[in-house]
């Protein structure tokens, strides 16, 4: 599939005189992880089939900072704001679209406070406004009626209370939406926040991300549907852990969109 | 004269209560005052409407439906009483007997009222004796409401037991004697008052004589308003000051998205001085570069560090540990508890403000950092806003998680290993992982 995938840079872009739709923002799993490239990939292919307009920044992108900032490093992650912002106003960016709900969240957050003012999308925001504004087209296909839960990611729920793009979607791809014990605005984190997926978990009595994985079993779901690289990767490995893998998937929600009709 | 004696001991009781209130006031403004500064001051329309349906309205209480509405019952049957102890408080200055009695009708509803309120209250008050000492519910079990947490909460809930009985005890035998038509008591308009509830107590004072139930009623009086005083006097020592607090915590709190965490000024002067290519790194600081401008402490390790927002907070925490019941850190077994770092935090802020009473430096022997608060519980946040997005009052501990970290790595260089190695890569390739920057697209290419 990787073939037919167009990904132009915004260096290339200027070079043309041209400017994107929109900056689609990839982050460093979606650049580097092996899962998390998939949803990258799922991403762009459903900007190519919809003819949307974008570029990435490719090897001018780095590091949000993110983690930097959450570990309690500002110099750190304020080095790396300011870079990523000489950057994007050199490009005179005005939207981004990210795959990635805490780049989102320090993109879209605290870059603004640093001279970095940007309309900032997560990518279920996006495809939300695609089906809006008709380019999108998204019906059953094969996720038609499988009984699904969905993970709010903390940095998309709670942190900047989207609880419903990605919802709205599933329910576009028409399939049965089960809520676990505590979603929403009461969603379990999946372990990974606050720069947690770089570092052992401190001694407990057992793992953020097998607590979550267990309320999502609960359900019984053919599906966990995230919208977070870590989440996935978390929510992933929770299920290998309960030895689920053969029954569940975990997928991000632009992968079943993008998949849908592929049967 | 003589007949003057319990007016002019009611006054003196007055305001024994009011300046010990004030002196109590005056030290929480202080201590509170000890935090940095923190601009809370915009919105104030905003602020209000929030406050108006937070704290007033109760909104966030009540997504814990049981405890919600009982704490509703106890809540406005705390205002609603209110007005009642203002006509009692009149009656003790001015020697009267139900000095509002007047309005006739309307009066005779409110007294109603406020006996139905009280047997509400205490039904409630019971049932959350019973939830906090015979049903095991978890958030009530947590290592930190051990000791004086604990019993703390139970005096209260005692404390509010004794005031409504001797309320209703006060009124059963006020209701008895007007009707015995005892001087002081009975007036020729007819009954002042009505009494639902206390109705069904005056088979206890059947038989006695008018001097006796005049000697319980005016003990009742005498009871019941010298608990309220001390009950109010004891706030300050007890996490109920969030009856008064939960008000301005509420006005002050965030207004912001959750997940934006705020960028330190500081840093970012000195991050443009460094990637400002025409900087001249051996310039005299901008201002004369006096001994003031060594650049401030980053983070916080102790309560002094923190804002006066974060220390107002922890004064308005009333323990009921809904944001430690949706931590996930706590959920699986791990040392932190948000509702322990906003105990912590005011117990060390205490312990500061006990050494400013006497005088002395404020020591470090033993400060928030390792001496309440511990690197382990500090490391094992996520920082996914559970708690904070929990409190019905708009407390943030993660704020406070957030500033003790920045301590630990940009003042002690202390983050867990892994951690620094993540930050290493983020330095050198700009990536928590261990690529190359110029491989950043490579995901295209495969």
């Amino acid at each position: 599939m990787s073939e037919s995938l167009k990904v132009p840079t915004m260096a290339s872009y200027l070079a043309e005189g041209k400017q994107p739709e929109v900056l689609f923002w990839v982050g460093c799993a979606g650049s580097f992880d092996d899962r998390a490239k998939k949803i990258t990939k799922a991403f762009v292919k459903i900007l190519n089939n919809t003819g949307v307009d974008f570029a990435v920044l490719g090897t001018e992108e780095g590091c949000t900072g993110d983690p930097a900032k959450r570990a309690g490093n500002e110099f750190l992650f304020q080095m790396q704001a300011m870079t990523n912002i000489e950057v994007l106003n050199s490009y005179d960016v005005q939207k981004i679209v990210t795959a990635c709900p805490h780049c989102f969240n320090t993109l879209k957050n605290e870059y603004p406070g640093l001279g970095g003012n940007y309309e900032v999308i997560h990518h279920t925001q996006f495809l939300k406004q695609l089906l809006n504004e008709g380019r999108l087209k998204v019906e059953g296909g094969k996720f038609k009626g499988k009984r699904i839960t969905y993970h709010d990611p903390c940095y998309l729920g709670r942190a900047n209370g989207e609880y419903e793009a990605p919802r709205d979607l599933l329910r576009k791809l028409e399939v049965e939406l089960i809520e676990m014990k505590s979603c929403k605005s009461k969603g379990l984190c999946c372990g990974a926040g606050g720069a947690q997926m770089f570092k052992d978990a401190e001694k407990g009595d057992k793992e953020v991300n097998i607590h979550r994985t267990e309320q999502a079993v609960e359900t019984k779901p053919e599906i966990i549907a995230a919208g977070c690289p870590f989440c996935n990767t978390m929510m992933s490995d929770g299920v290998k852990n309960k030895e689920k893998q053969d029954e569940i998937e975990v997928l991000d929600v632009v992968e079943m969109i993008a998949n849908a009709d592929d049967l | 004269m003589i007949e003057y004696i319990p007016q002019f001991l009611f006054v003196i009781v007055l305001i024994t209560a009011f300046l010990f209130f004030a002196k109590n006031v005056f030290s929480l403004r202080r201590n509170i005052n000890l935090g940095k500064d923190i601009d809370r001051k915009d919105h104030k329309y905003l602020r209000l409407k929030k406050m108006i349906k937070i704290a007033l309205g109760q909104s966030k209480m009540v997504v814990k439906p049981i405890s919600g509405t009982l704490h509703i019952i106890v809540y406005v049957g705390f205002i609603i009483i209110n007005i009642e102890v203002l006509e009692i408080v009149i009656d003790g200055i001015a020697g009267t007997h139900r000095i509002f009695s007047f309005i006739g009708p309307v009066y005779d509803v409110l007294i109603g009222s406020f006996e139905i309120l009280a047997f509400l209250v205490l039904v409630s008050v019971i049932i959350f004796w019973i939830r906090r000492n015979v049903m095991n519910i978890k958030r009530f079990l947590s290592k930190e409401l051990k000791g004086w947490s604990k019993n703390d909460a139970n005096y209260i809930l005692y404390f509010e037991v004794v005031l409504m009985v001797l309320f209703l005890t006060m009124n059963a035998t006020d209701y008895q004697l007007q009707m015995l038509g005892a001087a002081h008591y009975a007036s020729e308009a007819g009954l002042s008052g009505s009494f639902p509830i206390s109705q069904f107590l005056l088979p206890l004072f059947d038989d006695m004589s008018i001097r006796t139930l005049v000697v319980i009623e005016r003990s009742a009086w005498w009871l019941h308003i010298i608990g309220i005083l001390i009950f109010l006097n004891y706030l300050y020592y007890s996490k109920h000051l969030h009856i008064l607090l939960a008000f301005p915590n509420v006005y002050f709190s965030n207004l912001e998205n959750l997940g934006k965490i705020k960028n330190l000024e500081a840093v970012t002067n000195e991050v443009k001085l460094m990637m400002d290519p025409d900087a001249d790194p051996y310039a005299e600081p901008v201002g004369g570069g006096s001994e003031e401008d060594v650049p401030e402490k980053f983070g916080a390790s102790d309560v002094q560090d923190l804002n006066w927002f974060q220390l107002l907070s922890s004064y308005s925490c009333t323990e009921c540990g809904r944001c430690t019941a949706e931590c996930p850190a706590s959920q699986t077994g791990k040392k932190l508890s948000p509702r322990k770092i906003m105990m912590d935090t005011r117990d060390r802020l205490e312990e500061v403000g006990k050494q400013l009473d006497k005088g002395e430096k404020v020591n470090d022997d033993k400060p928030l950092l390792d001496g309440y608060i511990s690197r382990e519980e500090l490391w094992a946040c996520t920082t996914c806003n559970a708690c904070v997005d929990a409190c019905p009052i708009g407390i943030d501990p993660l704020s406070i998680i957030m500033d003790m970290r920045q301590y630990l790595v940009m003042e002690e260089s202390a983050a867990p290993v892994e951690l620094n190695n993540a930050m290493t890569n983020i330095e050198n390739n700009s990536a928590p992982w261990p690529y190359n920057q110029q491989d950043r697209l490579d995901w295209a290419k495969d």
